[in-house]
């Protein structure tokens, strides 16, 4: 089956800065992925060119299989749902009358029809059977962006493209949105949604994309963009004892200590922080520890969490030039 | 797109307001008539005759909005029609959907000519009515001099709307042009309201003779023609040619600049 989403050597240049820079990306049909970068990264930029708003300066996109021109009928986009950026309606209208608007807007007979025939569903899907009726200008922003989300399902989508879906959500929102989103992947809808907040990526996507400057600077599940090596959390009688033997293990590196003082041994109790590679491992760490007559009270691992890793990539270090 | 685009009109304040008050206008001069009546045997215009023929009074309408509310009329339609979809951000959501970026634009103007349909036909049938009640209905008299049968008379009205609303839809197009350009309705609004007013000056300067035959408005009112008899139809010709070419030309850039243009909004 080939993928869903495919964007190559895609680029964007505005006024010759470009916002996104030779960004290749592919992604299989069913994956719920999450596209990950900061404010300004050009994640916005991808979903319109993906979406046929905006002409690429270079490279092209294809979303399922079909290549996206703005401006040209891409017939493709009919089997994709869509959320970009702030989700807009006309104030006037009511949420269903703008659902119903949009779904008569094009697209053949019987399309249109199946359309309408969901609006119900895709309102209650969201939580806005109730207030459906209201005219917009009557909505909350977390209302809106529900009602985006609605009129993104209306078409039973085998792809949908969220740019920052839960702005405006709150916790249980989040949430809600979070499952709602799994739900659909797990059903065979390929969902790529763009976050610059990574508690949503993490918990739910099976693979992550990381985007800095225009670039993909790192993909894969989020486990696997956890750095490689361990960190360890080590609490000894004697650190300054301890530091000395340390030195001498192959693969292990102790953290300076922040505050190194002259009463650094009136503090037995305060932590040794150690980075791990290989062939050094927690187990023989300890027992060179205990082995050099040290008493080891704490060992501990310490997770470095995703938004420390995103943070390295995107830090200006770590982009490639 | 069509379709919706006038559905969607049917629910906004706007489309109701301008109704009322295009339509305000054949009742208040049939009002200001029986007010106040012009002196028997004063000149041959719209107005005067209006008080011997009720079926003058749409034509007097027409001519008074003629040069000013109608061309506000497609200002307002055409210069918000693009413009505030980008500027509501639902202009994105149409394109996604997707929608042709061509049948957006034809689609809107589509709309937009049919809603000045509607207000022609609104002006047309208010006067009708007025005019009709209070100084009734029968031969018309030409302002040649001879008469016309009330059917006759009827079908050169129709004919006269019709082609009022070619002209202003010439003016729809360019304001549909200028709709493009931009994310501000209001300023489209105002930019396709300017080029009306700047053309009517352009027209009044007759040392700017050269540049009378290319003008909008120099063919605006020609729909008197029809009330000569003969009639001749050259003024009217040229009109409805001029109209059709900005029509072309403006609707023609209008599309080029939305299919290359960058939805950013």
């Amino acid at each position: 089956m080939s993928a869903a989403l495919v964007a190559r050597g895609l680029t964007k240049t505005y006024g010759g800065v470009a916002a996104v820079d030779g960004l290749d990306l592919s992604v299989e049909p069913g994956t719920l992925y999450g596209f990950l970068g900061p404010n300004g990264a050009g994640k916005t930029t991808t979903i319109r060119i993906m979406l046929g708003l905006i002409h690429a300066s270079a490279g092209e996109v294809e979303v399922l299989g079909e290549p996206v021109t703005p401006g040209k009928g891409v017939a493709a986009l009919r089997r994709v749902g869509a959320l970009v950026e702030e989700p807009a309606f006309w104030r006037y209208l009511s949420g269903r009358k703008n659902l119903e608007y949009f779904a008569r807007a094009a697209g053949p007979a019987d399309d249109r029809r199946a359309r309408l025939g969901r609006l119900d569903e895709a309102l209650d899907v969201v939580g806005l059977g109730e207030a459906a009726d209201k005219k917009i200008k009557a909505y909350s922003q977390g209302m809106r962006q529900r009602l985006g989300i609605a009129r993104a399902l209306l078409g039973a989508p085998e792809v949908l493209l969220l740019d920052e879906p839960t702005n405006g959500l709150d916790p249980q929102g989040i949430a809600e949105m979070r499952a709602l989103l799994r739900r659909l992947a797990d059903g065979g809808t390929t969902v790529f949604v763009s976050s610059h907040l990574l508690a949503e990526v993490e918990v739910a996507c099976d693979v992550v994309g990381v985007l800095a400057r225009g670039r993909l600077v790192a993909e894969g599940p989020p486990s696997n963009l956890r750095p490689a090596g361990d960190r360890l959390r080590v609490t000894v009688d004697d650190p300054v004892r301890a530091r000395k033997v340390l030195a001498d293990v192959e693969g292990v590196i102790v953290a300076a200590d922040p505050a190194p003082g002259d009463d650094a041994g009136d503090l037995p109790a305060a932590p040794l922080h150690l980075t791990l590679t290989r062939p050094a491992r927690a187990a023989a760490v300890n027992a060179t520890l205990v082995g050099a007559g040290l008493a080891v009270s704490e060992l501990t691992p310490e997770h470095e969490r995703l938004e420390d890793v995103f943070l390295d990539l995107v830090g200006d270090d770590h982009v490639p030039r | 797109m069509f379709r919706v685009e006038l559905g969607k009109s049917f629910h906004r304040w706007r489309t109701w307001l301008l109704a009322v008050v295009l339509g305000a206008v054949p009742a208040l001069i049939v009002v200001a008539l029986v007010l106040n009546p012009p002196p028997p045997g004063a000149g041959g215009d719209f107005i005067s005759l209006a008080t011997r023929n009720g079926l003058f009074a749409p034509l007097a309408a027409l001519a008074v909005v003629q040069p000013f509310l109608l061309p506000l009329t497609a200002g307002l339609l055409s210069g918000d029609a693009i413009a505030g979809e980008a500027s509501a951000g639902t202009l994105r959501y149409l394109l996604v959907r997707p929608v042709r970026r061509s049948a957006f634009v034809l689609g809107k103007y589509a709309a937009i000519v049919v809603l000045l349909c509607s207000a022609v036909g609104i002006i047309v049938a208010v006067g009708l009515l007025a005019g009709g009640l209070t100084f009734g209905l029968g031969e018309v008299p030409t302002l040649s001099g001879s008469t016309l049968s009330l059917g006759e008379a009827f079908l050169r009205l129709l004919g006269a709307g019709l082609y009022a609303v070619a002209g202003v839809a010439g003016l729809a197009a360019v304001g549909l042009f200028i709709s493009s350009l931009t994310e501000s309705g209001p300023g489209a609004t105002v930019a396709t309201v300017a080029v009306a007013i700047i053309g009517q000056i352009l027209g009044a300067l007759s040392s700017l003779e050269f540049l009378h035959p290319y003008l909008l408005n120099t063919y605006w009112l020609a729909f008197f023609e029809l009330f000569r008899s003969p009639v001749s139809f050259d003024l009217m010709g040229q009109g409805l040619t001029v109209f059709a070419a900005y029509a072309a030309i403006f609707l023609g850039l209008a599309l080029t600049v939305m299919s290359r243009r960058d939805v950013l909004s």
